[in-house]
Protein backbone atom coordinates (compact mmCIF):
# COMPACT_ATOMS: atom_id res chain seq x y z
CA UNK A 1 0.00 0.00 0.00
CA UNK A 2 1.42 3.58 -1.17
CA UNK A 3 2.06 5.61 1.90
CA UNK A 4 -0.40 8.80 2.36
CA UNK A 5 2.96 11.28 2.14
CA UNK A 6 3.76 9.82 -0.96
CA UNK A 7 0.15 9.63 -2.31
CA UNK A 8 -0.14 13.22 -1.76
CA UNK A 9 3.02 14.38 -3.15
CA UNK A 10 1.96 12.82 -6.45
CA UNK A 11 -1.17 14.88 -5.93
CA UNK A 12 1.04 18.09 -5.66
CA UNK A 13 3.40 16.77 -8.78
CA UNK A 14 0.12 16.67 -10.77
CA UNK A 15 -0.87 19.99 -10.39
CA UNK A 16 2.33 21.23 -10.89
CA UNK A 17 3.15 19.07 -13.82
CA UNK A 18 -0.29 20.70 -15.10
CA UNK A 19 1.15 24.02 -15.26
CA UNK A 20 4.32 22.68 -16.96
CA UNK A 21 2.68 21.20 -19.77
CA UNK A 22 0.84 24.08 -20.25
CA UNK A 23 4.17 26.40 -20.52
CA UNK A 24 5.48 23.80 -22.58
CA UNK A 25 3.38 24.39 -25.10
CA UNK A 26 2.66 28.42 -25.11
CA UNK A 27 6.22 30.24 -25.53
CA UNK A 28 4.06 33.39 -25.34
CA UNK A 29 2.91 32.41 -21.65
CA UNK A 30 6.64 31.81 -20.70
CA UNK A 31 7.78 35.21 -22.42
CA UNK A 32 4.92 37.27 -20.54
CA UNK A 33 6.20 36.21 -17.45
CA UNK A 34 9.60 37.58 -18.12
CA UNK A 35 8.45 40.19 -20.10
CA UNK A 36 7.14 42.88 -17.52
CA UNK A 37 10.48 42.30 -15.35
CA UNK A 38 13.03 43.03 -18.45
CA UNK A 39 11.20 45.98 -19.35
CA UNK A 40 10.83 47.38 -15.44
CA UNK A 41 14.45 46.40 -15.76
CA UNK A 42 15.71 48.35 -18.78
CA UNK A 43 14.00 51.15 -17.35
CA UNK A 44 15.16 51.19 -14.13
CA UNK A 45 18.38 50.74 -15.45
CA UNK A 46 18.74 53.25 -17.53
CA UNK A 47 17.46 56.17 -15.13
CA UNK A 48 20.16 54.39 -12.54
CA UNK A 49 22.79 54.94 -14.69
CA UNK A 50 21.63 58.34 -15.13
CA UNK A 51 21.45 59.12 -11.90
CA UNK A 52 24.41 57.43 -10.91
CA UNK A 53 26.39 60.55 -12.42
CA UNK A 54 24.15 63.28 -10.68
CA UNK A 55 23.20 61.88 -6.97
CA UNK A 56 25.86 61.34 -4.70
CA UNK A 57 23.71 58.77 -2.82
CA UNK A 58 22.93 56.84 -5.54
CA UNK A 59 26.29 57.15 -7.17
CA UNK A 60 27.71 55.13 -3.64
CA UNK A 61 27.08 51.63 -5.05
CA UNK A 62 25.86 51.59 -8.80
CA UNK A 63 24.03 48.71 -8.30
CA UNK A 64 21.16 50.27 -5.58
CA UNK A 65 18.46 51.11 -8.29
CA UNK A 66 18.53 47.84 -9.97
CA UNK A 67 19.27 45.64 -7.31
CA UNK A 68 15.78 47.19 -5.51
CA UNK A 69 13.56 46.59 -8.77
CA UNK A 70 14.79 43.03 -9.56
CA UNK A 71 14.32 42.12 -5.38
CA UNK A 72 10.76 44.21 -6.51
CA UNK A 73 10.20 42.06 -9.09
CA UNK A 74 10.90 38.76 -6.78
CA UNK A 75 7.87 39.50 -4.35
CA UNK A 76 5.58 40.67 -7.26
CA UNK A 77 6.55 37.53 -9.40
CA UNK A 78 6.10 35.31 -6.60
CA UNK A 79 2.15 37.13 -5.46
CA UNK A 80 1.33 36.96 -9.13
CA UNK A 81 2.71 33.10 -9.58
CA UNK A 82 0.14 32.27 -7.03
CA UNK A 83 -2.90 34.26 -7.76
CA UNK A 84 -2.33 32.81 -11.61
CA UNK A 85 -1.95 29.46 -10.78
CA UNK A 86 -5.68 29.14 -9.41
CA UNK A 87 -6.85 31.75 -11.72
CA UNK A 88 -5.81 29.15 -14.39
CA UNK A 89 -8.26 26.71 -12.70
CA UNK A 90 -10.98 29.15 -12.56
CA UNK A 91 -10.51 30.21 -16.52
CA UNK A 92 -10.81 26.08 -17.07
CA UNK A 93 -13.84 25.46 -14.86
CA UNK A 94 -11.75 23.10 -13.40
CA UNK A 95 -12.07 24.09 -9.81
CA UNK A 96 -15.21 21.34 -9.76
CA UNK A 97 -12.91 18.75 -10.55
CA UNK A 98 -10.33 19.55 -8.40
CA UNK A 99 -12.66 19.37 -5.62
CA UNK A 100 -13.90 16.19 -5.97
CA UNK A 101 -10.86 14.75 -6.41
CA UNK A 102 -8.63 13.57 -3.10
CA UNK A 103 -6.68 16.33 -3.61
CA UNK A 104 -6.59 18.56 0.20
CA UNK A 105 -6.94 22.51 -0.20
CA UNK A 106 -3.34 22.95 1.29
CA UNK A 107 -1.68 20.10 -1.21
CA UNK A 108 -3.30 22.81 -4.13
CA UNK A 109 -1.52 25.81 -1.95
CA UNK A 110 1.40 23.84 -1.92
CA UNK A 111 1.37 23.06 -5.76
CA UNK A 112 0.78 27.00 -6.30
CA UNK A 113 3.83 28.21 -4.59
CA UNK A 114 5.82 25.43 -6.27
CA UNK A 115 4.23 26.76 -9.84
CA UNK A 116 5.19 30.51 -8.48
CA UNK A 117 8.77 29.11 -8.11
CA UNK A 118 9.20 28.37 -11.51
CA UNK A 119 7.37 31.69 -12.50
CA UNK A 120 9.52 33.78 -10.70
CA UNK A 121 12.53 31.87 -11.48
CA UNK A 122 11.89 32.30 -15.30
CA UNK A 123 10.36 35.95 -15.20
CA UNK A 124 13.33 37.59 -12.64
CA UNK A 125 16.11 34.75 -14.36
CA UNK A 126 15.31 37.23 -17.68
CA UNK A 127 15.61 40.29 -15.80
CA UNK A 128 18.83 39.18 -13.98
CA UNK A 129 20.37 38.08 -17.19
CA UNK A 130 19.53 41.06 -19.45
CA UNK A 131 21.41 43.28 -16.26
CA UNK A 132 24.68 42.20 -16.43
CA UNK A 133 24.16 42.20 -20.66
CA UNK A 134 23.01 45.89 -20.32
CA UNK A 135 24.83 46.96 -17.12
CA UNK A 136 27.54 44.93 -16.46
CA UNK A 137 25.78 44.67 -12.96
CA UNK A 138 25.53 41.30 -11.46
CA UNK A 139 23.16 40.93 -8.49
CA UNK A 140 24.78 37.88 -7.35
CA UNK A 141 27.32 40.34 -6.20
CA UNK A 142 25.17 40.76 -3.03
CA UNK A 143 26.54 37.22 -2.12
CA UNK A 144 25.05 35.16 0.08
CA UNK A 145 22.60 37.63 1.34
CA UNK A 146 20.76 37.54 -1.88
CA UNK A 147 19.73 34.47 -0.77
CA UNK A 148 18.25 35.34 2.15
CA UNK A 149 16.38 38.52 0.71
CA UNK A 150 15.15 36.49 -2.13
CA UNK A 151 13.49 33.66 0.28
CA UNK A 152 11.94 36.21 2.22
CA UNK A 153 10.36 38.27 -0.74
CA UNK A 154 8.91 35.29 -2.41
CA UNK A 155 7.53 34.02 0.46
CA UNK A 156 5.77 37.51 1.29
CA UNK A 157 4.49 37.00 -2.07
CA UNK A 158 3.49 33.41 -1.61
CA UNK A 159 1.51 34.85 1.34
CA UNK A 160 -0.48 38.11 -0.28
CA UNK A 161 -1.03 35.83 -3.64
CA UNK A 162 -3.18 33.17 -1.42
CA UNK A 163 -4.95 35.88 -0.19
CA UNK A 164 -5.62 37.33 -3.18
CA UNK A 165 -6.89 34.00 -4.29
CA UNK A 166 -8.76 33.39 -1.00
CA UNK A 167 -10.05 37.00 -2.55
CA UNK A 168 -11.36 35.75 -5.80
CA UNK A 169 -12.79 32.06 -4.43
CA UNK A 170 -15.21 34.69 -1.82
CA UNK A 171 -15.93 36.97 -4.64
CA UNK A 172 -15.59 35.06 -7.73
CA UNK A 173 -12.93 36.76 -10.99
CA UNK A 174 -14.79 40.18 -9.84
CA UNK A 175 -12.10 40.52 -7.02
CA UNK A 176 -9.51 39.21 -10.29
CA UNK A 177 -7.77 42.55 -10.90
CA UNK A 178 -6.63 42.58 -6.88
CA UNK A 179 -3.73 40.39 -8.11
CA UNK A 180 -2.37 43.00 -10.59
CA UNK A 181 -2.82 46.00 -7.95
CA UNK A 182 -3.21 44.03 -4.05
CA UNK A 183 1.04 44.08 -4.03
CA UNK A 184 1.31 48.13 -4.92
CA UNK A 185 -0.18 48.64 -1.58
CA UNK A 186 2.65 47.89 0.08
CA UNK A 187 5.25 49.82 -2.49
CA UNK A 188 5.05 53.15 -1.33
CA UNK A 189 5.91 51.81 2.35
CA UNK A 190 8.52 48.90 1.63
CA UNK A 191 11.23 51.22 1.15
CA UNK A 192 11.81 49.71 -2.27
CA UNK A 193 14.19 52.72 -3.67
CA UNK A 194 14.23 54.96 -0.08
CA UNK A 195 15.09 54.32 3.43
CA UNK A 196 12.04 53.35 5.29
CA UNK A 197 13.17 57.40 7.53
CA UNK A 198 11.92 59.50 4.47
CA UNK A 199 8.42 58.18 5.52
CA UNK A 200 6.71 60.31 8.34
CA UNK A 201 6.78 59.14 11.36
CA UNK A 202 2.97 57.26 11.66
CA UNK A 203 3.74 56.08 7.98
CA UNK A 204 7.20 54.09 9.70
CA UNK A 205 4.89 52.13 12.03
CA UNK A 206 3.01 50.99 9.03
CA UNK A 207 6.25 49.95 6.95
CA UNK A 208 7.98 47.91 9.96
CA UNK A 209 4.82 45.84 10.45
CA UNK A 210 6.23 44.66 6.56
CA UNK A 211 8.59 41.90 6.09
CA UNK A 212 9.76 43.71 2.72
CA UNK A 213 10.62 46.95 4.61
CA UNK A 214 13.29 44.70 6.74
CA UNK A 215 14.26 42.65 3.66
CA UNK A 216 14.79 46.37 1.73
CA UNK A 217 16.82 48.11 4.63
CA UNK A 218 18.80 44.97 4.75
CA UNK A 219 19.39 45.16 1.30
CA UNK A 220 20.64 48.79 1.46
CA UNK A 221 22.96 47.90 4.42
CA UNK A 222 24.56 45.24 2.50
CA UNK A 223 25.32 47.59 -0.60
CA UNK A 224 26.29 50.48 1.27
CA UNK A 225 27.77 49.89 4.47
CA UNK A 226 28.69 45.84 3.67
CA UNK A 227 26.44 44.81 6.40
CA UNK A 228 24.44 41.53 7.13
CA UNK A 229 21.88 42.89 9.25
CA UNK A 230 20.55 39.82 11.48
CA UNK A 231 17.84 41.73 13.16
CA UNK A 232 16.29 43.22 9.89
CA UNK A 233 16.79 39.46 8.72
CA UNK A 234 14.66 37.75 11.77
CA UNK A 235 12.41 40.06 12.02
CA UNK A 236 11.31 40.18 7.98
CA UNK A 237 11.42 35.73 8.81
CA UNK A 238 8.95 36.16 12.04
CA UNK A 239 6.79 38.46 10.21
CA UNK A 240 7.00 36.00 6.72
CA UNK A 241 5.36 33.59 9.03
CA UNK A 242 2.61 35.12 10.62
CA UNK A 243 1.59 36.72 6.76
CA UNK A 244 1.91 33.16 5.69
CA UNK A 245 0.01 31.51 8.39
CA UNK A 246 -2.89 34.32 7.74
CA UNK A 247 -2.58 33.76 3.81
CA UNK A 248 -3.22 30.03 4.52
CA UNK A 249 -6.27 30.43 7.13
CA UNK A 250 -8.17 33.14 4.76
CA UNK A 251 -7.56 30.29 1.33
CA UNK A 252 -8.89 27.63 3.69
CA UNK A 253 -11.57 29.98 5.04
CA UNK A 254 -12.67 30.82 1.88
CA UNK A 255 -12.66 26.97 0.38
CA UNK A 256 -15.09 26.33 3.47
CA UNK A 257 -16.96 29.77 2.86
CA UNK A 258 -17.64 28.18 -0.69
CA UNK A 259 -18.53 24.38 0.47
CA UNK A 260 -21.34 26.38 2.80
CA UNK A 261 -22.36 28.44 -0.31
CA UNK A 262 -22.14 26.04 -2.85
CA UNK A 263 -19.70 27.82 -4.90
CA UNK A 264 -16.93 24.77 -5.56
CA UNK A 265 -18.65 24.25 -8.43
CA UNK A 266 -19.68 26.89 -10.21
CA UNK A 267 -16.72 29.86 -9.06
CA UNK A 268 -16.26 31.71 -12.24
CA UNK A 269 -17.87 35.38 -12.59
CA UNK B 1 -22.95 -4.32 3.88
CA UNK B 2 -23.94 -0.53 4.25
CA UNK B 3 -25.74 0.76 1.20
CA UNK B 4 -23.29 2.89 -1.35
CA UNK B 5 -25.21 6.30 -0.40
CA UNK B 6 -27.05 6.84 3.12
CA UNK B 7 -28.69 9.83 3.00
CA UNK B 8 -31.04 11.23 6.51
CA UNK B 9 -33.19 14.31 6.63
CA UNK B 10 -30.99 16.02 4.59
CA UNK B 11 -31.31 20.06 4.24
CA UNK B 12 -29.96 22.89 2.30
CA UNK B 13 -30.61 26.81 3.15
CA UNK B 14 -29.19 29.27 0.99
CA UNK B 15 -30.79 32.24 3.25
CA UNK B 16 -34.61 32.22 3.27
CA UNK B 17 -34.74 29.55 0.04
CA UNK B 18 -34.71 26.12 1.61
CA UNK B 19 -33.20 24.26 -1.76
CA UNK B 20 -33.70 20.74 -0.16
CA UNK B 21 -35.95 20.11 2.66
CA UNK B 22 -35.51 17.39 4.55
CA UNK B 23 -35.24 14.12 2.13
CA UNK B 24 -33.51 10.59 2.93
CA UNK B 25 -33.29 7.70 1.00
CA UNK B 26 -30.75 4.60 0.69
CA UNK B 27 -29.06 3.53 -2.58
CA UNK B 28 -27.85 0.21 -2.87
CA UNK B 29 -24.45 -0.90 -3.82
CA UNK B 30 -24.56 -2.09 -7.45
CA UNK B 31 -27.59 -0.31 -8.29
CA UNK B 32 -27.84 2.25 -10.59
CA UNK B 33 -30.55 5.13 -9.30
CA UNK B 34 -31.69 8.23 -11.28
CA UNK B 35 -32.41 11.65 -9.12
CA UNK B 36 -35.31 13.20 -11.50
CA UNK B 37 -37.23 16.79 -10.82
CA UNK B 38 -37.43 19.98 -13.17
CA UNK B 39 -34.82 22.35 -12.65
CA UNK B 40 -34.42 23.72 -9.36
CA UNK B 41 -36.18 20.50 -7.98
CA UNK B 42 -32.69 20.13 -6.16
CA UNK B 43 -30.54 17.76 -8.01
CA UNK B 44 -27.71 19.56 -8.48
CA UNK B 45 -27.21 20.78 -4.75
CA UNK B 46 -28.28 17.16 -3.68
CA UNK B 47 -25.54 15.48 -5.82
CA UNK B 48 -23.17 18.62 -3.87
CA UNK B 49 -23.90 17.47 -0.90
CA UNK B 50 -23.55 13.69 -1.57
CA UNK B 51 -19.41 14.63 -3.30
CA UNK B 52 -18.82 17.21 -0.18
CA UNK B 53 -18.47 20.41 -1.85
CA UNK B 54 -21.52 21.91 -0.64
CA UNK B 55 -22.17 21.51 3.21
CA UNK B 56 -25.59 20.75 4.61
CA UNK B 57 -27.50 22.51 6.40
CA UNK B 58 -28.59 19.87 8.72
CA UNK B 59 -28.82 15.64 8.30
CA UNK B 60 -26.25 13.05 7.54
CA UNK B 61 -24.61 11.54 4.32
CA UNK B 62 -22.73 8.28 4.58
CA UNK B 63 -21.14 7.56 1.37
CA UNK B 64 -19.53 4.05 1.03
CA UNK B 65 -19.89 3.83 4.65
CA UNK B 66 -18.29 7.04 5.80
CA UNK B 67 -19.77 10.05 6.63
CA UNK B 68 -18.78 12.45 3.68
CA UNK B 69 -19.04 15.48 6.08
CA UNK B 70 -16.20 14.29 8.51
CA UNK B 71 -14.39 11.42 6.54
CA UNK B 72 -14.19 12.98 3.04
CA UNK B 73 -11.36 12.28 2.17
CA UNK B 74 -11.23 8.69 2.52
CA UNK B 75 -14.12 8.44 0.32
CA UNK B 76 -13.02 10.52 -2.57
CA UNK B 77 -10.55 8.22 -4.50
CA UNK B 78 -13.09 5.66 -4.30
CA UNK B 79 -15.81 7.57 -6.31
CA UNK B 80 -15.46 10.05 -9.12
CA UNK B 81 -17.92 12.29 -11.02
CA UNK B 82 -18.78 14.06 -14.34
CA UNK B 83 -20.89 16.99 -15.06
CA UNK B 84 -20.96 19.12 -18.35
CA UNK B 85 -21.12 22.29 -16.19
CA UNK B 86 -17.54 21.42 -15.21
CA UNK B 87 -14.38 21.89 -17.57
CA UNK B 88 -10.86 20.42 -17.78
CA UNK B 89 -8.18 22.50 -18.88
CA UNK B 90 -8.77 23.69 -22.37
CA UNK B 91 -5.55 23.80 -23.66
CA UNK B 92 -4.06 20.18 -21.82
CA UNK B 93 -4.18 17.38 -24.58
CA UNK B 94 -6.68 14.70 -23.58
CA UNK B 95 -3.41 12.26 -22.53
CA UNK B 96 -2.03 15.22 -20.25
CA UNK B 97 -5.65 15.67 -18.63
CA UNK B 98 -6.14 11.92 -17.94
CA UNK B 99 -2.31 11.97 -16.68
CA UNK B 100 -3.49 14.60 -14.26
CA UNK B 101 -6.26 12.85 -12.94
CA UNK B 102 -4.67 9.68 -12.95
CA UNK B 103 -1.97 11.14 -10.01
CA UNK B 104 -4.85 12.85 -8.85
CA UNK B 105 -6.63 9.65 -7.87
CA UNK B 106 -3.45 8.01 -7.49
CA UNK B 107 -4.40 5.57 -10.01
CA UNK B 108 -1.55 2.74 -10.48
CA UNK B 109 -0.08 1.56 -14.04
CA UNK B 110 -1.04 4.55 -14.95
CA UNK B 111 0.02 3.71 -18.70
CA UNK B 112 -1.93 0.92 -19.08
CA UNK B 113 -5.07 2.54 -17.14
CA UNK B 114 -5.48 5.66 -20.05
CA UNK B 115 -4.96 3.21 -23.03
CA UNK B 116 -7.78 0.66 -21.75
CA UNK B 117 -10.04 4.14 -21.35
CA UNK B 118 -9.03 5.16 -24.72
CA UNK B 119 -9.78 1.73 -26.63
CA UNK B 120 -13.39 1.22 -24.52
CA UNK B 121 -14.35 4.88 -25.45
CA UNK B 122 -12.69 5.12 -28.83
CA UNK B 123 -10.82 8.05 -27.48
CA UNK B 124 -7.10 6.79 -29.07
CA UNK B 125 -7.50 9.14 -31.82
CA UNK B 126 -7.87 12.26 -30.17
CA UNK B 127 -5.17 11.43 -27.19
CA UNK B 128 -2.91 13.84 -28.23
CA UNK B 129 -5.11 16.69 -28.99
CA UNK B 130 -6.16 19.71 -26.96
CA UNK B 131 -8.82 19.21 -25.12
CA UNK B 132 -10.18 22.47 -25.91
CA UNK B 133 -10.44 21.63 -29.84
CA UNK B 134 -13.06 18.76 -29.42
CA UNK B 135 -16.63 18.45 -29.87
CA UNK B 136 -19.21 18.34 -27.54
CA UNK B 137 -19.15 14.50 -27.87
CA UNK B 138 -15.86 13.71 -27.63
CA UNK B 139 -15.63 16.44 -24.52
CA UNK B 140 -18.37 14.55 -22.47
CA UNK B 141 -16.54 10.66 -23.36
CA UNK B 142 -13.41 12.47 -22.30
CA UNK B 143 -15.31 13.24 -19.01
CA UNK B 144 -16.84 9.77 -18.56
CA UNK B 145 -13.18 8.60 -19.52
CA UNK B 146 -12.06 11.02 -16.61
CA UNK B 147 -14.63 9.45 -14.17
CA UNK B 148 -14.13 5.97 -15.18
CA UNK B 149 -10.24 6.34 -14.33
CA UNK B 150 -9.94 5.24 -10.67
CA UNK B 151 -12.46 2.54 -11.16
CA UNK B 152 -14.48 4.31 -8.83
CA UNK B 153 -16.95 2.00 -6.43
CA UNK B 154 -18.95 5.36 -6.82
CA UNK B 155 -20.12 7.67 -9.66
CA UNK B 156 -22.15 10.28 -9.81
CA UNK B 157 -22.85 11.43 -13.18
CA UNK B 158 -24.96 14.66 -13.47
CA UNK B 159 -26.36 14.71 -17.11
CA UNK B 160 -24.14 12.34 -18.27
CA UNK B 161 -25.76 12.28 -22.12
CA UNK B 162 -26.53 15.98 -21.84
CA UNK B 163 -25.52 17.28 -25.51
CA UNK B 164 -24.81 14.09 -27.07
CA UNK B 165 -26.64 12.74 -30.25
CA UNK B 166 -28.28 9.61 -29.82
CA UNK B 167 -25.62 7.54 -31.73
CA UNK B 168 -22.61 9.08 -28.99
CA UNK B 169 -24.98 9.37 -26.00
CA UNK B 170 -26.13 5.39 -26.70
CA UNK B 171 -22.61 4.62 -26.79
CA UNK B 172 -21.28 6.46 -23.63
CA UNK B 173 -24.46 4.82 -22.08
CA UNK B 174 -23.54 1.42 -22.96
CA UNK B 175 -20.28 2.13 -21.75
CA UNK B 176 -21.05 2.98 -17.84
CA UNK B 177 -23.60 0.22 -18.14
CA UNK B 178 -20.49 -2.16 -19.29
CA UNK B 179 -18.43 -0.62 -16.44
CA UNK B 180 -21.64 -1.36 -13.80
CA UNK B 181 -21.70 -4.94 -14.95
CA UNK B 182 -18.01 -5.68 -14.90
CA UNK B 183 -16.96 -3.83 -11.72
CA UNK B 184 -20.50 -3.54 -9.51
CA UNK B 185 -20.10 -0.61 -8.96
CA UNK B 186 -23.29 1.91 -8.05
CA UNK B 187 -23.94 5.05 -10.43
CA UNK B 188 -26.11 7.67 -9.22
CA UNK B 189 -27.13 9.94 -12.09
CA UNK B 190 -29.14 13.40 -12.54
CA UNK B 191 -30.70 13.24 -15.87
CA UNK B 192 -33.52 15.11 -17.90
CA UNK B 193 -33.38 12.19 -20.53
CA UNK B 194 -35.88 9.72 -19.63
CA UNK B 195 -35.25 6.88 -21.91
CA UNK B 196 -31.73 6.80 -20.75
CA UNK B 197 -33.43 6.47 -16.93
CA UNK B 198 -35.26 3.30 -18.21
CA UNK B 199 -32.78 1.90 -19.95
CA UNK B 200 -29.63 2.17 -17.47
CA UNK B 201 -31.70 2.36 -13.95
CA UNK B 202 -33.39 -0.03 -11.15
CA UNK B 203 -34.19 2.79 -9.03
CA UNK B 204 -35.74 6.20 -9.36
CA UNK B 205 -36.12 9.38 -6.55
CA UNK B 206 -38.19 12.00 -7.96
CA UNK B 207 -37.87 15.41 -6.31
CA UNK B 208 -39.86 18.45 -6.78
CA UNK B 209 -39.46 22.00 -4.83
CA UNK B 210 -36.89 20.21 -2.67
CA UNK B 211 -38.65 17.41 -1.72
CA UNK B 212 -38.18 13.59 -2.72
CA UNK B 213 -42.24 13.49 -3.89
CA UNK B 214 -41.94 9.72 -5.40
CA UNK B 215 -39.61 6.37 -5.92
CA UNK B 216 -39.35 2.90 -7.05
CA UNK B 217 -38.35 0.85 -9.96
CA UNK B 218 -38.82 2.44 -13.55
CA UNK B 219 -41.45 -0.11 -14.43
CA UNK B 220 -43.20 0.12 -11.22
CA UNK B 221 -43.36 3.81 -11.75
CA UNK B 222 -44.99 3.68 -15.00
CA UNK B 223 -47.65 1.41 -13.73
CA UNK B 224 -48.57 3.37 -10.33
CA UNK B 225 -49.01 6.54 -12.52
CA UNK B 226 -50.73 4.16 -15.61
CA UNK B 227 -48.54 5.62 -18.22
CA UNK B 228 -46.51 4.04 -20.45
CA UNK B 229 -43.10 5.74 -20.29
CA UNK B 230 -41.36 7.50 -17.83
CA UNK B 231 -41.34 10.65 -19.28
CA UNK B 232 -45.45 10.53 -19.21
CA UNK B 233 -44.69 9.90 -15.17
CA UNK B 234 -42.11 12.43 -14.88
CA UNK B 235 -44.28 15.24 -16.59
CA UNK B 236 -47.46 14.13 -14.10
CA UNK B 237 -45.09 14.45 -11.26
CA UNK B 238 -43.86 18.11 -12.53
CA UNK B 239 -47.41 19.38 -12.84
CA UNK B 240 -48.96 18.01 -10.31
CA UNK B 241 -50.75 20.28 -7.50
CA UNK B 242 -48.14 20.96 -4.40
CA UNK B 243 -48.28 17.81 -2.38
CA UNK B 244 -49.52 17.78 1.15
CA UNK B 245 -47.21 17.21 3.58
CA UNK B 246 -44.61 14.89 2.61
CA UNK B 247 -46.55 11.39 1.94
CA UNK B 248 -46.41 11.09 -1.89
CA UNK B 249 -49.27 9.84 -4.20
CA UNK B 250 -48.44 6.01 -4.25
CA UNK B 251 -48.43 5.98 -0.31
CA UNK B 252 -44.69 6.10 0.07
CA UNK B 253 -42.97 8.20 2.49
CA UNK B 254 -40.21 10.29 1.40
CA UNK B 255 -37.14 7.73 3.27
CA UNK B 256 -39.14 4.87 1.54
CA UNK B 257 -37.12 3.28 -1.14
Amino acid sequence: MTPPAVLALRRMYAMVLRHLYLFRKSWIRVLEMAYWPTMQMVLWGFIAKFLATNSSWVAQVPGLLVSALLLWEVLFRGQLGVALSFFEELYARNLGHLFVSPLRPLELVASMIAVSFFRTAIGVGAAIALAVALYRYSIFDLGVPLVTFFANLLVCGWAIGLMVAALVMRYGLAAENFAWGAIFVAAPVSGIYYPISVLPDWLQAVAWCLPTSHVFEGMRAVLLERTFLWREFWTAVGLNVLYVAAGIALFLAAFNGARRRGMLLQIGE
Amino acid sequence: MSPAIEVRDLVKRFGRVEAVRGISFTVARGSTCALLGGNGAGKTTTLSMLLGVLLPSAGSVRVLGEDIGRHRYRVLGRMNFTSPYVDLPKKLTVEENLRMFARLYGVRDMKRRIAALAAELDLADILARAYGTLSAGMRTRVSVAKALLNEPELILLDEPTASLDPDVGDRVRAQLLDYRRRTGATMLLASHNMPEVERMCDAVLMMRAGRIVDSGAPAELIARYGRSTMEEVFLDVARRPEPAGATAPGGLREDDE
